[in-house]
Order: C-alpha cells, then structure tokens, then sequence
C-alpha cells in the first residue's frame, strides 16, 4: 500500500454539469490528501455524474466544464485508466468471472512483478479484512459485507491516486455499514487519498467527518 | 455519438449488397464486357419474357412469399398473444428454439419424407385406412400450387418470428397492459391485439420484410418441396446459371432484376396489408368488441406450432431412420431391416465435403465475430436503431446480389475457393451474429468497465479481460448462430463455389432429384446435426471454464 508522502490534494475548479441545457451542479472545492469531501443531494441531481466526470467516463449525454486537478496535473486531459481514481459503487461489482483473490490480483499494478509476489500481496490484503484464506474462493459464494470488503482492497490495490466512493454503504445492513464506513475512511486516511463521497444519507457524512457540500437545494424547494 | 463507426458499419453491410447488384444489373441491361457485351439491349429481358410460363414461375414464388409469411405471423402473433407469460409459452418456447437451427434444406427433407405419398403419414394408416397397398399417384411434395413448399416454409418460418417476438417482448409493458384489458372485460386475444401488438409489430417489422423476401426467393426449399412444371423464379434462375452456355448469364442476370422487382412487389404488396390491418385494427379497437371465448383462437394457434415442431422432428428422426434402412417397402411402417451400408457407401465421398463445410462455417463465423465485437466496442452505447443496414443483406433477395458478387469476382479474377465462399458468407452471417451480440453487450452493467479503467486498465486490456469473459457465453452463443447461418447457405454456396466448392448444403439439395431416401437421409441428417456442434460447443466451453463461478452459470 502506499505511503501518504507521495499523494497529493485533489482540486475542483468551477465544475459544471448540465443535463439537456439545464444545470444541475457547480462545485469548487479542494480535498487534501486523506481528507473526505461529502457531497449530499437528492438522486438525479448529478452526484453521480460528477464522479463519473472526475473518473473519465461520463456519459455523453451530460456536459460538463471545469478543471480537476490532482496537486498540479490536470486530469480531465488524461485517459481514464491514467487517472487512478478508485471507485467504490453501492454494489461491491466483483468481476464474476475472477476468484476472490483474482479480482485483487488483477488491481495490482503490472509494475510489480512475480506471480508469487502478487499472490502473496493478495493474501495479506484479504487477511487485513479478515477474509484470510479467501483467494480461492469463488466472489459469489462470499457475504454482501464481505464482498464490499474486498472491493475495497481490490481498489486500494491498484494504488489510486484519489478515491470516488459513490453511495458504497447504501447497500448494506446498518450492523455492516457502521463498520464499513470505518474501515472505508480509515484505510484512505491512512493511505493519504483524497476522497469525494456522495451519498444522500446524512450519517455517512458524519462518519466521513470532512467538508459538506449540499447540491441540488433549489430544484428541490 | 459515433457517426464514424455508424458510417463504418453501414459501408461495411450494404458494400457487398450494392457491389453484387451492380454487378447483376449491368449484365442483364447487356453489359458484361467479359462475356463480350458491351451495349445497352432490353434484349435480354425480352428473352426472359419468352421464356415459358415464366410468369407462373414468377407469381407461385410471390405467392408462396407472401402466404407463408402471412400464415406464419398470425400464427406466432395470436400464440405470443394468448400464452404470453404462461407456462405452456414457455414449454413451446423450448420446444421450437432448438428448430432455428435447423438448416432450410434439411427440415425441407424432413417434411418431404412426411408427407411424400410414400410418406411416414401414408404408411401410418396405409393400407388400413386407405387401402393402398402401393403409393399412390400424388404430385406431393411437388405440388403445382406449392403447398408443400409453402407449409415448409411456415413450419422454419415460425420458429424464427416467436424468436424474434420474445427478444422484443421484454421492452413491452405486457403483464400490465394484461391486467389492464381483463379488468375492462377483453379475453387474453382481443386484449392482446388491442393493447399490444402495434408496439410489437414495430419492434418485428424489419425481421418480418426479410421473412418475406427470404420466402419470395428461396431456392433450396423450393427445389426440394416446390412445383418442377415449372419450378419457382429463383429455381429456374438458379439452374441458367448453373448452364455453362454464355447467352444463359445474361439471361440469368435478367431473371435476377425480376426477382428483385418481385421482391420490391412483395414488400409493397405488404405494406397494403399492414395499411388494411392497422384499418381493422382501429376498427376492433373503437367497437369496443369484447370478442368474448378465445378459447379456440389459442387452441388453434398453439396446435399450428407444436405440429409444426412435431412435423420437422418426427421428419429429422425419419432421415435418421432413412439413413440407416434395409428394405423398407410401403407400406411397412418401420424397415424391415436396419443397416450401415448406406454409410459405409456415402463416407468416402463425405468426408472432403464435410472438412469443406466446417471449415467454411468455422472462418465466416469466427470473422463475423471478431468484426460484431471490434464494431460493438467502438460504438458501445448507441446502434440498436442501426436495424436497417443490418438487415440490408437480409432485405435484398441473395439471388439479385449474389450472383453480382460472382461476375464481379470473376471479373476481378478471383477464382472460386473456399475463402471467396467464406467471404460471401461472412455477408449472410454477421447480421445474425451482430443481432445475437448486440443485446447482451449492451446489457452488461457498464460499471464493471468503469471499475477496471480506475484501476488503471486500458480500454483494449479491459476489453479481454473483462468484457469478453463476463460475454464469452454471448459470444459463442452468437458464433454458434453464425455457423449455424452459414451451415443453411445454399446459394451462395452454389454460386461462388460455382460448382468447385461443394458442401454438405450443396451435396444434399443437388440429391433431391435423384430420390434415393437412403443417401439423401445421411446427407440431410449430417445438414441439420452440424449447427448443434456449435451450440454444444458454446453451451459446454463456459459450463468447464466457470465450473467453480456460480455466477457466470446461468
């Protein structure tokens, strides 16, 4: 995993996104390394596509200006696969076609090389989140808490630069979710990512503990 | 988005199509500078007009068209109407899907050996019923009229509209729309036809026009159930062109124009019935006929398609049986012996046009795939509105464009082989392959993507290693669809292998005029157990390869 030196802020400068003319949001913000920036609104109001617009595959059909920058290079002029940004969605989205540790492997970067080495980093990742022995074992056979758990290190993994974590929680059981959330926050804190959450549940913004940004107030009122 | 890769697709699909009928326009208006002809003459259409009974030969082909298909929609329709959702729909649903992939010729054979007068039907209730005690003087399945051929067309027919039908079903609000019609007193029918068929019909059409087209110029049935005195348009084309004198060409390429022309007749002669229908279908709407008791409506409909299934099943197990029988004199209705010996006569003389059929099916298809997956991917999200260049090679009768594609070739001074065969096939086969790929790829939750490129995967590396595993049941499902396609191709077959390209397809047709049961039985059972090679290859490969990932099983 990666050491907190080398991550840099992540900054949002007058981002917009329209959806057929119409606005739906506009942000500026910055997030420092480690930091979680909450942004909270009702479903279409474009949460989603601003991830997917930091992420690189927005859909067409919105349009979207503004410059997102991580420390002073600007993303948006990047290809997808070379903005590491690791995405976490409400379903954990195993590839089903990999074993559990397949989905790990398959993140690590090529630069580490040696099939052994690779495996063993997928182990410990899964003995972290106490799925030690897991690698094996087929995704769909694992607990909706523990198929999170792995989605979480598969993209921690694959040494993202940033993290974009799309309602991740909304799926879970309460039990599950209090203790997702800490895990979640803890491991890009501890990684030093910067990390935008969206969710349109209050107590994730609480347990993110970071910056607040309501979006979409006025097409509500 | 892509107007490029639309361009791309549409250059791709209707290149041949247009190419080949070029090349049979020009010969037939007297150009053809290889054969000598180089002046602008209506004479060769006045030579087809002299031709005799031409014009029979022409309106039994636009007859038999536009019967079957008609027959064989309001068949499917009231079926899809009066059992969507239940459990017989299902059970019929399964019982059919296997007969799409049942090659045109084969199931031809099949019912041929049914219903011939020395049939498997005549020998069930001869002589008892009868009192035949030889078979009687019947010009069946040869009929003049070509019922036969027509019933045959229909029995394949079938099959491919309820396919059709169910990939659109899903995008139509049936459960509520049922719901709705009960409650204001119409039967499951009249309910149906009201509510739903009109948007169902719009998703059909296209696949409806070929249907028409396809049935208005076949060949291969034709030969084998159609009328001899004189056969059908595109029989009689086909035979000019398989005559070596020159003059016939032109003559051929002439009789190729009016086929067109009869295609275009049938298109336009069916949109006036979809005018007169859309006409009672306003009517029955606003009468607010209730229609009540649509009992025997949906008896008879679903008899229409078990007995049709039946028929071609029972028929394939009578070629199996054919093929491995002794003395079988009529009216005994099993054989009096069973043995190996026409096998043992026809394997030498199969082997080579087996390798040939396999491995002509194996290049169009396994192409046709790489082309469906490399023009899904660039044009990921959008083209399920591309229905018309898609289809285009599949609304034009082969014969007009095919045999263009032959002259051209020839002038380009191809010879014929089994990569300029493949070549033409891959034209018939990646409409069906790109029609079976599409939904799927658009199906799958493009998340999965999203998630591979943050984790820093280039778009070609998550395209094999994500896309194409979570697909590969798609795409074997689409190849085996496009061998299956290219296993039924007589035609073309015929006409680009001109004779030095001989396959299963081709062997068989050509024995339907000698009528030794025995070897037409090997030869029609080989032609129709091929395509279920390939689906037992895409059922089998992901049930070893995802043995352990439950997921990917279904």
């Amino acid at each position: 995993m990666q050491t907190p030196g080398k991550t840099m802020a992540l900054t949002l400068c007058d981002v917009t996104i329209r959806l057929a003319g119409q606005l739906l949001l506009s942000v500026s913000a910055m997030v420092m390394p480690g930091d979680v920036l909450t942004i909270m609104g009702p479903s279409g109001a474009g949460k989603s596509a601003l991830l997917a617009y930091i992420g690189g595959f927005l859909d067409p059909a919105f349009v979207a200006n503004g410059a997102v920058r991580l420390g002073q290079e600007d993303l948006i002029g990047l290809p997808p696969q070379r903005r590491h940004a690791g995405i976490l969605f409400q379903d954990p989205l195993l590839f089903p076609h990999l074993s559990v540790g397949g989905n790990i492997v398959f993140a690590i970067p090529e630069a580490i090389k040696g099939r052994d080495t690779r495996r063993r980093l997928a182990e410990e990742a899964l003995d972290e989140v106490g799925l030690g022995g897991f690698f094996d074992r087929d995704p769909e056979t694992l607990s909706g808490g523990q198929k999170a758990r792995v989605a979480l290190q598969r993209v921690l993994l694959s040494e993202p630069r940033l993290l974009l974590l799309d309602e991740p929680f909304s799926k879970l059981d309460m039990a599950l979710r209090q203790q997702a959330r800490e895990l979640v926050f803890a491991k890009a804190r501890s990684a030093g990512l910067p990390t935008i959450l969206v969710t349109h549940d209050l107590a994730d913004a609480d347990a993110a503990g970071g910056a607040l940004i309501h979006i979409g107030a006025e097409t509500q009122s | 988005m892509h107007p490029r890769i639309g361009t791309g697709l549409t250059v791709m699909l209707c290149l041949p199509v247009l190419a080949g009928l070029a090349g049979t326009l020009l010969p037939a208006f007297g150009y053809l500078p290889a054969l000598g002809g180089t002046q602008v003459t209506f004479r060769h259409f006045e030579a087809l007009a002299d031709q005799p009974h031409i014009l029979r030969s022409a309106l039994i082909s636009l007859s038999a068209g536009l019967t079957s298909t008609f027959v064989a929609l309001v068949v499917v329709a009231t079926f899809v109407a009066g059992f969507a959702g239940t459990r017989s729909f299902a059970f019929i649903q399964h019982l059919l899907s296997p007969l799409l992939a049942v090659p045109h010729a084969a199931s031809a054979f099949a019912i041929a050996f049914l219903i011939a007068p020395s049939g498997f039907l005549l020998r069930i209730i001869s002589p008892e019923l009868t009192g035949f005690t030889r078979p009687p003087d019947w010009l069946i399945p040869n009929d003049p009229l070509g019922l036969s051929m027509m019933s045959g067309l229909i029995a394949k027919e079938i099959p491919f509209l309820l396919l059709v039908m169910l990939a659109a079903l899903p995008q139509l609000p049936v459960a509520n729309a049922r719901r709705l019609m009960t409650a204001l007193g119409y039967n499951r029918v009249s309910g149906f036809a009201i509510a739903l068929w009109p948007l169902l019909y719009r998703q059909v059409r296209l696949p409806v026009f070929a249907v028409l087209v396809y049935a208005t110029s076949v060949v291969d049935v034709a030969m084998i159930l159609g009328p001899q005195l004189p056969p059908t348009l595109p029989v009689r084309i086909a035979r000019w062109l398989a005559d070596d004198d020159v003059g016939t060409r032109f003559l051929a390429s002439a009789g190729a124009v009016l086929q067109l022309a009869l295609g275009l007749l049938a298109i336009a002669i069916w949109l006036g019935v979809e005018r007169l229908g859309r006409i009672c279908h306003r009517r029955l709407s606003s009468s607010g006929k209730r229609l009540v008791g649509d009992g025997f409506l949906r008896l008879a409909a679903a008899s229409v398609m078990a007995v049709s299934a039946a028929f071609i099943f029972i028929g394939l197990g009578l070629l199996a049986l054919w093929s491995v029988a002794g003395l079988w004199p009529f009216p005994d209705r099993l054989p009096t012996s069973l043995t190996f010996r026409t096998w043992d006569r026809a394997l030498g003389a199969l082997a080579a046009p087996l390798a040939t059929t396999i491995t002509i099916a194996l290049l169009s298809s396994l192409v046709a795939l790489a082309i469906a997956i490399g023009l899904l991917s660039r044009s990921a999200h959008r083209s399920a509105d591309r229905w018309l260049p898609v289809f285009l090679p599949l609304l034009v009768p082969e014969i007009a464009f095919v045999f263009g594609l032959q002259v051209l070739s020839v002038a380009v001074g191809l010879s014929p082989s089994v990569a300029t065969v493949a070549a033409v096939h891959l034209v018939f086969v990646l409409p069906y392959v790109l029609l079976s790929l599409g939904p799927p790829w658009r199906a799958l939750d493009r998340r999965y993507e999203q998630i591979a490129s943050g984790l820093g995967k280039s778009p070609l590396a998550i395209l094999v290693t994500i896309r194409l595993p979570m697909l590969l049941r798609a795409c074997l499902t689409a190849f085996a669809v496009g061998f299956a396609v290219s296993i039924s191709l007589y035609l073309p077959t015929v006409l680009i292998g001109a004779g030095r390209v001989t396959t299963i397809t081709t062997e068989a047709v050509a024995l339907s005029s000698g009528g030794d049961r025995r070897i037409i039985g090997v030869y029609a059972l080989l032609q129709a157990l091929l395509p279920f090679l390939g689906f037992l290859v895409a059922s089998l490969v992901p049930q070893l390869l995802f043995r352990h990932r439950r997921a990917m099983r279904i």
